[in-house]
């Protein structure tokens, strides 16, 4: 049997605040990593993670798989991510509904995917495959646009359930990206967080977006800055319906000291406590 | 929809790593073209990002401009191909050394190489350093032995003061001379720090022949080529002091011989 993530609020975990975190233990659910900045044969990363992993729980959330990509997994990655899964024993393991990899390269960012019928079979295999290789099921997470998308909020979140229903995957809602791709691209929000099927949500990231500066009036995902009100207005939508789920902060650049970070898990723990289900 | 997938994905790679301003796949209307830019900048500033994580030195040494330009021309020619960017950058170096308007900076290409040794063994195997006890315990016999590095050790061997200069940028100094005087830099992890210790050029030799294989009578050749004065039991402390050995193998005339 598997752990899972408890459903309370976690923090993204950069190595920059392994000191104060390792020292104090400070009360946070959970924390989170990519996958990729630990695949190193050995040294210090390890160590860090190895005494992380022995304080919190631990999601992996990769970057690498590139699940949307039209070609098979990349073999090496995939045995790497099953080596860290072994040695770590995450509570969670997810990855994006995008593409990051063309052939042998290897892009760091995340692309978008069409809502085609070509593509939904070819992430839903590489889900499955990535789940039998990794012999756990995975958790996908919705995607940020700055293209406009074939269809409406529904459609994706259709596409997302049909993926999950065919692979037996969970979903990561990624709430700042439904604010950013609204903005963007037109999906109504709470729409699309409504539609959400809440018994497929495993997991829920938060983080700050920023208004670009090249004249197109777009969101960009930056996890630069504390979460936006309207993110945490959505959340709460979303939470009113579900009932506490595994929450996480992400602050990826221009990142802030640790108990900054800290605050904000904890604004959302509040949130969480205040949807726990009463007794009756 | 007719936008399959195949050509779909390759139309993007290849252009969000094109070095023109406006590059974009085909097929896109205007405002897409437009909106594609973001993807560029994510993917161009990420990677040149990662880099500069890997080589602080380097970027400190040239200023934050030149390093930018200097490392974006790096990674549209050479994207990462493994999905784990820890290791990214390896022939940075090189491409340093070719790059022509850094050619008024001549050691900024060894500087770049002292960095990446470090971060190669920051995250290289771990391994218990060969101890002083198991050398004196052979004795004679040290001189046809077989040694074997650390897998986290390194040599990055200069014409220019390499470990003074980049010793310099960490504690924001100034070089007080960075002309005329050749060192080797010895990168080791015996345990969790990543160790920089400087070698004179005729000790570098004697290392990097032992690194190599050779036994320590043929390093010991090479280094007195390079140096008559060259002192073996010096080098051989450094060495062992550093951790940059793991293992030593007795002579080879001692055992048996695999094939006849």
């Amino acid at each position: 049997m598997t752990a899972t993530l408890p459903p309370r609020a976690g923090v993204g975990f950069k190595l920059e605040h392994a000191q104060p975190i390792l020292e104090d233990k400070p009360d946070v659910g959970w924390f989170e990593v990519h996958p990729e900045n630990y695949m190193v044969a050995g040294g210090p990363r390890l160590r860090t993670l190895d005494a992380l992993r022995r304080a919190y729980p631990l999601s992996l959330h990769g970057v690498g798989l590139s699940l949307a990509s039209d070609e098979d997994p990349d073999a090496a990655h995939l045995a790497a991510l099953k080596a860290l899964v072994d040695r770590f024993e995450p509570a969670s393991v997810s990855e994006h509904l995008a593409w990051s990899a063309h052939g042998d390269l290897y892009f760091g960012d995340l692309f978008p995917v069409p809502l085609t019928d070509e593509a939904l079979d070819r992430v839903a295999t590489n889900v499955t495959r990535t789940q039998d290789a990794l012999g756990r099921r995975i958790l996908i997470e919705n995607p940020t646009h700055y293209l406009r998308p074939d269809g409406s909020a529904q459609d994706e979140v259709a596409f997302l359930e049909t993926i999950a229903k065919r692979s037996g995957c969970g979903l990561l809602v990624d709430v700042n990206n439904i604010q950013i791709s609204a903005a963007n691209v037109g999906y109504d929000a709470e729409a699309y967080v409504d539609a959400l099927p809440g018994d497929l949500i495993g997991e829920v990231h938060l983080a700050g977006y920023d208004e670009d500066q090249g004249g197109d009036e777009l969101l960009i995902d930056s996890h630069a800055r504390p979460v936006q009100p309207d993110v945490w207005h959505l959340f709460r939508r979303l939470v009113a319906r579900t009932g506490p789920v595994p929450t996480l902060i992400e602050w990826d650049n221009d990142v802030p000291p640790w108990q900054v970070l800290f605050a904000e898990a904890q604004k959302a723990e509040l949130c969480l406590r205040a949807y726990e289900p009463r007794p009756a | 929809m007719t936008r399959n997938l195949a050509p779909f994905q390759e139309a993007f790679a290849r252009a969000v790593i094109d070095a023109s301003a406006d590059a974009a796949p085909d097929r896109l209307d205007d405002e897409a073209r437009r909106r594609f830019r973001v993807y560029r900048n994510n993917v161009q500033h990420g990677l040149v990002e990662a880099l500069g994580a890997a080589y602080p030195s380097v970027r400190r040494l040239v200023g934050e401009a030149f390093f930018k330009g200097m490392a974006r021309a790096f990674v549209l020619s050479h994207p990462p191909t493994s999905r784990s960017l820890a290791l990214y950058g390896a022939g940075f170096p090189a491409f340093v050394e070719a790059f022509p308007p850094a050619a008024t900076v001549p050691y900024l290409a060894d500087v770049a190489r002292l960095e990446r040794a470090r971060l190669e063994a920051m995250h290289s195997a771990d391994a218990n350093p060969l101890r002083p006890a198991a050398v004196a315990a052979l004795g004679e016999d040290v001189d046809e032995a077989r040694f074997e590095a650390h897998p986290a050790t390194r040599l990055v061997a200069s014409t220019h003061p390499v470990v003074a200069i980049w010793r310099a940028q960490q504690e924001e100094d100034v070089v007080a001379s960075i002309a005329g005087r050749p060192e080797t830099a010895l990168v080791t992890r015996p345990a969790e720090h990543v160790l920089v210790h400087a070698l004179d050029p005729a000790t570098g030799l004697f290392v990097a022949s032992l690194l190599e294989g050779q036994r320590p009578t043929q390093a010991l050749k090479r280094a007195h080529e390079a140096d008559p004065a060259f002192d073996v039991l010096r080098a051989f402390q450094q060495l062992l002091v550093a951790g940059a050995l793991v293992a030593v193998t007795p002579s080879p005339c001692n055992q048996e011989e695999a094939a006849s």
